[in-house]
């Protein structure tokens, strides 16, 4: 058989240590807190959390743990979280759960235009069995104007889900303000809020927003791959779409995935004062805007009030692609806004209004709390030298 | 019970005074593919091959799907080997044929009878294998013109041989019997066909693959890496050059007209891949290019990439749709790595309007400005070369 070993050290001048990483949003470095709870999960407390014996005990308390924190970190009851695989099947559970509880009381649901695709993929199937799919379009500046959301939902609306950050351009999206119209029309609807990249980075608070349902991911807050929360109200009938043990209340049956689950709990406990942090990010943004678009190269596309720890941006005249491997090469890592030349465009600049040219240009950066400046004046001076060396498309 | 693969060679065999090169060729080939499996016997008969496993727990099955690998084999089977006693025969036809038996409803007997001393006649062997097998599995009829399965008793000069069915060889030639080639392979559809298809007429194979990082990713050479591994299955081990060519292709962007970019760079291509070729003792290269393809795949565009060429190039495409083409490496099991969608060096630098008809002279012309000699003989002497299996 056909095994590839590519040694990460050896390709390039890669070296783990001096790499700039500013895609975050894609995923982050994991701490020293998810890896210590991880690492103390398979060596010491490696039980089943069903099991009857005090090995099992211990397990499950160290899942309460982990539930309990995550309640702490969006202000809802322990009994209220869930332990998923990741945000995709927390979307999933939701989503298809929500529905299939709720067809008989109507046939209509509604969500964005830029939602991730765990989310879109999960419509465009509930659309193909019959329900009524409206997809919210977003302005310019990439959120979901009131009269759009207004238009939307009736009395046969069943559930809407709108993400709270947006994972492309970091746009917020005006999740707060459906409650208050579903109300308004008398409608049935539950609301599900994929927060996936929100968590950690601004205050949740599920009541306020809202919500019935909601998501997370461990991976994007500097915990591990693998899992994934579902926050669901008390009260709220989901329907379960995988059957077996009976694990996490029916939703989600399956051993749950421990280490994953510990890991999670050590990067909650982990998080910085989400204020400060804010404030941190609130600069560093700005000041990479300044040095951008001082370069005369960059576009901003992420707009002025979105989240800050996503900046979007196009290098007119130059390939997503090429650039990502140029910066790659200079141990700079960056997302390309679309995937490349035979890929698809990115959907969501699109919806934006932003024109095929630059979309075709596009990079993600997207921060956390151990970035610098230092490190956008090298990413600044890259894409200079960039511009010098490569051919424009 | 005595199991072997009886192996029935193609066209190979039509060859004169030199068949025993080729048959020498086909037992190494054989004794490479199989080395994975247990020690194995090869021995030659007429136009048939028995490879006898030596092992006890020889994996059959395995060594069956790879046996259909293996260039120069018309057909291939598992059989059963008995001494050469009709009442033997009869005795092991039903027990060694039983599985086969119970899954399906009709069947035929077909005698081969090479060793003539034998006593009975092909088709008194058919009427008793037969009837032993009605007898013993009374669910069964006989079907003459469509058979849900064919049994083959073969008598041959030292044993006889029972068998169900057969299966399809690769065809082809024993490879390495034909030469060396090397094949420039993109990471695309084409190339890995046009290489197992080279490979089949008893060829084996060098690579040559052009990298622009950072226009191209480490992916997109990983790909190549992977494409070449599954033709390797069939060709064995591949060398693989793989060639640095951002500079070459940016100094065609800035020297030249861009209508010409595409035509330059495959010339440039031809020349560094004649140059490795010689130096790896390859006598030809091989592309994927299909005519009218794509702009740089049309007549006068293949003639004026021909012409800086001194060696045969072959394009064992060029008569095919995108559809035959597809269809080979769906088989081959290439398809879906070819189109993962990563940047090759072949859309980097696409014109807008690529010239269709160049000539000899607007070529030359087009390409004056660039140190051609140097250019290609830094490409050359910076190929990186590692090994496939």
């Amino acid at each position: 058989m056909f095994y590839i070993c590519l040694n990460f050290i050896n390709y390039g001048d890669v070296s783990l240590d001096k790499i700039i990483y500013l895609d975050n949003s894609s995923t982050t470095k994991p701490c020293q807190g998810a890896v210590r709870e991880i690492n103390r999960c398979l060596t010491e407390n490696w039980g089943n959390p069903s099991s009857l014996h005090l090995m099992g005990f211990a397990a499950e308390t160290e899942m309460t743990n982990a539930r309990i924190a995550v309640s702490k970190a969006l202000r809802c009851r322990e009994d209220e979280i869930f332990f998923t695989s990741g945000g995709t099947e927390a979307n999933n559970i939701a989503i298809l759960g929500a529905v299939s509880a709720g067809k008989r009381r109507g046939n209509r649901i509604v969500t964005t235009a830029i939602e991730h695709p765990s989310v879109l993929n999960v419509f465009e199937k509930l659309k193909n069995d019959g329900f009524e799919v409206v997809y919210l379009h977003p302005d310019e500046n990439g959120t979901i104007p009131d009269s759009e959301l207004e238009n939307a939902i009736n009395k046969d609306t069943i559930l809407v889900s709108m993400m709270l950050v947006n994972n492309e351009v970091g746009s917020i999206l005006p999740v707060e303000k459906i409650s208050s119209l579903i109300k308004k029309v008398d409608s049935p609807a539950l609301i599900h809020c994929d927060a996936v990249q929100g968590f950690g980075k601004l205050p949740i608070d599920v009541k306020k927003l809202g919500v019935q349902m909601l998501t997370l991911s461990g991976h994007k807050i500097h915990g591990p791959k693998g899992v994934g929360v579902l926050f669901k109200a008390k009260g709220v009938n989901l329907r379960e779409s995988v059957f077996g043990g009976g694990q996490e209340k029916g939703l989600r049956s399956g051993t749950e995935g421990m280490p994953a689950i510990c890991g999670l709990l050590g990067a909650v406990n982990d998080l910085p004062d989400i204020t400060k942090s804010l404030a941190y990010i609130t600069e560093l943004n700005a000041y990479a805007r300044n040095v951008l678009l001082s370069t005369g190269l960059v576009k901003i596309n992420s707009p002025e009030n979105a989240l800050p720890y996503i900046l979007n941006i196009s290098v007119s005249g130059y390939k997503s692609e090429t650039l990502l491997h140029f910066l790659e090469s200079k141990n700079i890592f960056v997302s390309s806004g679309s995937a490349c030349s035979k890929g698809v465009k990115s959907y969501v600049l699109r919806e934006m209004g932003i024109n095929d040219k630059e979309i075709d240009s596009s990079l993600r950066i997207s921060f956390c709390r151990n970035n610098t400046k230092e490190e956008i004046d090298i990413l600044a001076n890259e894409l200079k030298n960039a511009a010098k060396i490569l051919k424009r498309a | 019970m005595k199991e072997i693969i009886l192996v029935k060679n193609g066209e190979l065999t039509l060859k004169g005074l030199n068949r025993f090169t080729f048959e020498d060729a086909l037992v190494t080939n054989i004794k490479r593919h199989l080395k994975a499996f247990g020690d194995i016997k090869i021995q030659k008969a007429q136009s048939t091959m028995y490879i006898e496993p030596l092992s006890e727990d020889f994996p059959f099955e395995d060594a069956l799907t790879r046996v259909g690998t293996i260039f120069g084999i018309a057909a291939y089977s598992r059989c059963c080997v008995v001494e050469k006693d009709f009442d033997k025969i009869l005795e092991t036809a039903p027990i060694y044929l039983a599985e086969t038996m119970k899954s399906i409803k009709t069947f035929k007997v077909e005698a081969k009878r090479s060793d003539k001393q034998f006593p009975l006649k092909s088709p008194e062997i058919c009427r008793e294998v037969g009837g032993k097998l009605l007898q013993a599995f009374p669910h069964l009829r006989v079907d003459v013109h469509n058979p849900d399965e064919v049994i083959t008793v073969e008598i041959r000069d030292y044993a006889a041989y029972i068998r169900a069915g057969q299966l399809h060889g690769a065809g082809g030639l024993p490879v390495g019997t034909a030469g060396k080639s090397a094949i420039l392979i993109s990471g695309g559809i084409d190339s890995p066909v046009a290489a197992w298809t080279m490979a089949k007429r008893g060829l084996s194979l060098d690579a040559i693959h052009f990298a622009s990082p950072p226009y191209t990713s480490p992916r997109a050479e990983m790909k190549v890496r992977t494409l070449l591994s599954k033709v390797a299955r069939y060709c064995g081990t591949i060398k693989l050059g793989i060639v640095p060519f951002t500079e070459i292709q940016q100094e065609i962007g800035e020297k030249c007209p861009e209508e010409y970019f595409t035509l330059i760079m495959r010339r440039m291509m031809m020349r560094i891949s004649e140059r490795l070729a010689r130096k790896q003792n390859c006598l030809a290269l091989i592309t994927g290019e299909s005519l009218g393809q794509v702009a740089s795949q049309t007549l006068p565009a293949i003639a004026v990439t021909d012409s800086v060429c001194n060696m045969p190039v072959f394009r064992p495409l060029i008569g095919m749709d995108k559809e035959e083409i597809i269809s080979i490496s769906r088989k081959i099991d290439t398809f879906e790595t070819s189109i993962l969608p990563y940047e090759d060096c072949c859309t980097v630098f696409t014109p807008k309007h690529p010239k269709t008809r160049p000539t000899e002279e607007q070529c030359a012309a087009a390409e004056s400005a660039l140190d051609i000699e140097a250019l290609v003989e830094k490409a050359v002497s910076d190929t990186e070369f590692s090994y496939i299996n």
